[in-house]
C-alpha cells in the first residue's frame, strides 16, 4: 500500500524481495547497501537466527530522487526463505508495491523455485492481490557459478517453469558479485512507480 | 478540507493524504500527544510506511526503520493472538529505563506508535491515546 503524501510532496513504496533460502535475497540487499552507502541514512535492518539466517526480514530504505516533483522513498525488504517461516513471509508482504522473485539458478533447486512462487501467489491471493498484475520482476541468481563448473539451470527452463505465462522482466544475475543487482533494483522500483503514476498528480 | 481519495488499481490500494488532513493529523498528534509530554508519536500504515511523525525535537531515532518494526512487530503479535483464540491484545507496551513505547491500532489499516518518557504514566498515556484515536479515524 503506497503512500502518497501531498504535503511533503512524498512517495513511499514497499518492494519486497521474494524466493527460495539460501537464494540471495539478503544478499541482493546488502549488495545495495554497500553500493549506495552514500544515499542511505540509516543502518541495514536485519532479523536473523542465530544460524545467520534471515528470522523475520531485512530492511532497508532507499531514497531515489525525485520523479515529477516528489521524493521517491523506497523501503526495500526480504522474507525468510525457509519453507517453516510461512506464516512470517505472508506478514512482510502486507502492503507490499512491489516484488523481485530470487530465484536460485542451481539445478537441484528446480523444485524450491516452483513451491516457492506458488507460496508467493497463494500468499498475495491471501491480500486480494493478483501475482499477474502486481509489478514484478524475476532474477535468476548466482549465474556466476556457471564459470566454476556447478551444474546449473538454464535460463530457458528457469523461464519455463517461473515465468511463462506471467512475463515479467527477468535479469540473470549474481547478488554476491553484482552484476545485475542494481538492474534489477531499478528496474522493479520504475514499474513500481509508474503503477502509481496516475495518483501523481 | 480537500478530500482524501484513495484508488484500487491491478489490486493495489494507494492512500493519498492531503496537506489539509496531514495538517489535521498533524495537529491531533501535537495538541494529545507531544502536549502532555510524550517524546514522539508516528502514524504509520501496516505496512510499515510513515503517514505523520512528529516529535519534541530531542531525540532523533531512526523512524523508518522503527516504523518497518513496529508494522512487523504488531503483525507478528496479531497473529499470535489469533493462534491463542484472541481476537487481538488490547495492551501493546514495551518498557525501557528511559524511553517506552506504546502500540495502538487506529484502524485495520493504521497503527499508532507512541515514544515516552517516566514524566507520563501509563494509565494517562492510554487515555490520550484512546482519545486521539477517535480523532484520528475522523481525519483518515
Amino acid at each position: 500500500m503506497a503512500i502518497i503524501n501531498l504535503k511533503k510532496k512524498e512517495v513511499q513504496a514497499k518492494i519486497v524481495y521474494y524466493g527460495p533460502g539460501r537464494g540471495g535475497k539478503t544478499t541482493n540487499l546488502e549488495y545495495i547497501y554497500k553500493k549506495f552507502r552514500n544515499r542511505i541514512q540509516t543502518e541495514m535492518v536485519t532479523i536473523k537466527t542465530h544460524g545467520d539466517r534471515t528470522l523475520f526480514f531485512d530492511f532497508l530504505p532507499i531514497e531515489i530522487g525525485r520523479i515529477k516533483g516528489y521524493d521517491i522513498r523506497i523501503q526495500l525488504y526480504t522474507v525468510p526463505g525457509q519453507v517453516k517461516y510461512e506464516s512470517t513471509r505472508r506478514l512482510v508482504l502486507r502492503g507490499v508495491d512491489g516484488i523481485v522473485f530470487v530465484a536460485d539458478s542451481l539445478a537441484v533447486r528446480r523444485n524450491e523455485n516452483v513451491l516457492s512462487l506458488k507460496s508467493l501467489t497463494e500468499n498475495l491471493a491471501s491480500y486480494k492481490k493478483s501475482i499477474s498484475e502486481i509489478p514484478l520482476v524475476f532474477q535468476y541468481n548466482k549465474r556466476d557459478l556457471l564459470n566454476e563448473g556447478i551444474p546449473l539451470l538454464p535460463v530457458e527452463w528457469l523461464e519455463k517453469d517461473l515465468n511463462s505465462k506471467l512475463n515479467a522482466p527477468s535479469f540473470e544475475a549474481s547478488a554476491l558479485k553484482g552484476p545485475k543487482v542494481v538492474e534489477t533494483m531499478k528496474k522493479i522500483i520504475i514499474m513500481t512507480i509508474d503503477s502509481l503514476r496516475k495518483d501523481l498528480t | 478540507m480537500d478530500k482524501k481519495y484513495s484508488s484500487d488499481t491491478d489490486g493495489q490500494r494507494t492512500y493519498v493524504f492531503t496537506s489539509a488532513q496531514l495538517s489535521k493529523i498533524e495537529a491531533v498528534l501535537t495538541e494529545d500527544l507531544l502536549d502532555v509530554g510524550v517524546h514522539s508519536v508516528t502514524l504509520i500504515d501496516m505496512a510499515g510506511n510513515i503517514i505523520s511523525t512528529m516529535d519534541n525535537g530531542e531525540n532523533k531515532h531512526d523512524l523508518y526503520s522503527l516504523a518497518a518494526l513496529a508494522a512487523g512487530n504488531f503483525g507478528a503479535v496479531s497473529t499470535m493472538a489469533g493462534l491463542i483464540g484472541e481476537d487481538e491484545f488490547s495492551l501493546l507496551f514495551h518498557k525501557g529505563k528511559k524511553e517506552n513505547i506504546h502500540f495502538s491500532k487506529v484502524t485495520d489499516e493504521f497503527l499508532l506508535i507512541t515514544i515516552f518518557g517516566k514524566e507520563v504514566s501509563l494509565g494517562f498515556l492510554r487515555l490520550k491515546v484512546a482519545e486521539a484515536t477517535e480523532k484520528l479515524i475522523g481525519a483518515l
